[in-house]
């Protein structure tokens, strides 16, 4: 067992890690932090997605062990810090971009990544870019619908700031 | 999973000395390697993360090479302006790979150790007759490469860096498997000094393979209607729940000629 020090959501974290502990379990147990789910467990479904350092990257297919010093942002990290949803998140809940909610963590993630890469994207580069993000229930258009309102809300505030 | 030791070395020399002891294997973004571990496919004893050799990363261009890091990402070869300008079907075959999370992770090095019969990158390297460096020696793709899972790499070797010749005009097109996100086939085009060079992944029995017949023909007139006259056999190609031979057959030849559309 080793000692791993990051900073988890703007706030410095320690935990116990051995070399096979994954990311997405260090997060879980040793952060306490439930937020980012295990869909798959195979690299495919992205529920785990968090950012490392700024990119988004599936937490089940990452170890934890040599990421001593690494800014890591969880699903826990998008709200404001009144604790009133992020930009994203309210645009899901407001055009219904979820139904079960499980695969939600990790589409906001990736979401949130494409916005970053590319403020104003086409619908195609929405479903492009989310390949990654699989749902079992919403059908992909209510979540399409959020990111693009919510890439809306970004360039409006964007737009007032300057 | 099953317990295993884990190292992290800054440099060349020191990975080498660790993968000698018993049961060590390379990490590199580990996108293939931890769901084989996660399976228990694959039980190394000590794995040796490379991800923290600088001298591994990062993409240069010297004349009328480009040298890329094995450690590079895929989403930073996709990104590089230097791949982008000099050779567009490399920085595209990047960008397709996978989704953004796995290229964000996952390595060149990584993936042509691996070697799956339907990974992306061996067309590039044998479409523009890439030079393999390891720790000990450089190869050419074709002695690289050697079958399915399958490459020249001695125990203890490890790719540092891929060097890519500068074509005249490269394009890569993938025919998605929609469920694995790998290519069910994809086509390298390369316009090189010594004539246009097409290679295949996903298709073939063997793994990546060249095709003389439409590299010939390309060769005598670089257009779709070449394409069409050459005969794709389908003997020795794949056969799979996603596919038949005559099915991969036939998406070589559209994905050839709407590269060689694309580099125009
Ligand atoms: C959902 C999904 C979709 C994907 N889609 C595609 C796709 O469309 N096209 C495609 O080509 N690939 C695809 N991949 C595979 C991906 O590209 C992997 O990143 C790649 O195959 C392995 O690279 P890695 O850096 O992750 O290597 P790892 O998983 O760390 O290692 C892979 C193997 O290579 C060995 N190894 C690693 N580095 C070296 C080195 N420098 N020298 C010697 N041996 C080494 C390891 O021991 C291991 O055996 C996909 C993967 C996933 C999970
Ligand atoms: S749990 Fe990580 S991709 Fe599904
Ligand atoms: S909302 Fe249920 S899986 Fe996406």
């Amino acid at each position: 067992m080793t000692t791993i020090t990051m900073t988890v959501n703007g706030k410095e974290r320690s935990g116990k890690a051995e070399g096979r502990t994954l990311l997405v379990d260090f997060l879980r147990t040793e952060m306490g932090l439930t937020g980012t789910h295990v869909g798959c467990d195979t690299s495919q479904c992205g529920c785990c997605v968090v950012h490392v350092n700024g990119e988004s990257v599936k937490a089940c297919a990452t170890f934890v062990s040599g990421m001593d010093g690494a800014e890591v942002t969880t699903i826990e990290g998008m709200a404001n810090d009144d604790g009133s949803l992020g930009v994203m998140q309210a645009s899901f809940k407001e055009h219904h971009g979820l139904q079960c909610g499980f695969c939600t963590p990790g589409m906001i993630m990736s979401a949130t990544d494409l916005l970053a890469n590319n403020p104003s994207p086409s619908e195609d580069e929405i479903r492009t870019w989310l390949k990654g993000n699989i749902c079992r229930c919403t059908g992909y258009h209510n979540i399409v619908k959020s990111v693009q309102a919510a890439a809306a809300t970004m360039a409006g505030a964007r737009e007032a700031a300057e | 999973m099953y317990a295993f030791d884990y190292q992290k070395p800054s440099d060349v020399d020191s990975a080498v000395a660790a993968l000698k002891s018993e049961g060590a294997q390379p990490l590199s973004g580990g996108q293939t390697l931890i769901p084989t571990l996660k399976m228990r496919l694959n039980m190394p004893e000590v794995l040796v993360d490379l991800s923290g050799i600088e001298s591994m990363k990062g993409i240069s261009r010297d004349g009328d090479t480009i040298h890329v890091g094995a450690a590079t990402t895929h989403g930073a070869i996709a990104k590089s302006a230097d791949i982008q300008s000099a050779i567009p079907g490399l920085a595209h075959q990047a960008s397709r790979i996978g989704d953004p999370a796995v290229r964000n992770r996952g390595t060149i090095g990584g993936a042509i150790a691996n070697n799956d019969p339907a990974a992306c990158y061996p067309s590039a390297c044998m479409a523009l007759n890439a030079t393999i460096v390891t720790n000990t020696r450089e190869l050419s793709a074709a002695n690289f490469f050697l079958g399915m899972y399958t490459t020249a790499l001695e125990e203890d070797e490890i790719v540092t860096a891929v060097k890519f010749p500068v074509p005249s005009g490269s394009s890569y097109q993938k025919f998605d498997q929609p469920a694995s996100r790998f290519p069910l086939v994809g086509v390298f085009v390369a316009k090189t000094a010594e004539g246009v060079r097409v290679a295949v992944t996903g298709a073939g029995s063997d793994g990546v393979f060249r095709h003389e017949g439409l590299e010939q023909a390309l060769s005598g007139s670089f257009s779709a209607d070449a394409v069409g006259g050459v005969t794709v056999s389908s003997d020795g190609l794949m056969k799979d729940l996603h596919g038949t031979p005559e099915y991969r057959a036939n998406l070589i030849k559209v994905l050839t000629k709407r590269a060689v559309q694309e580099i125009g």
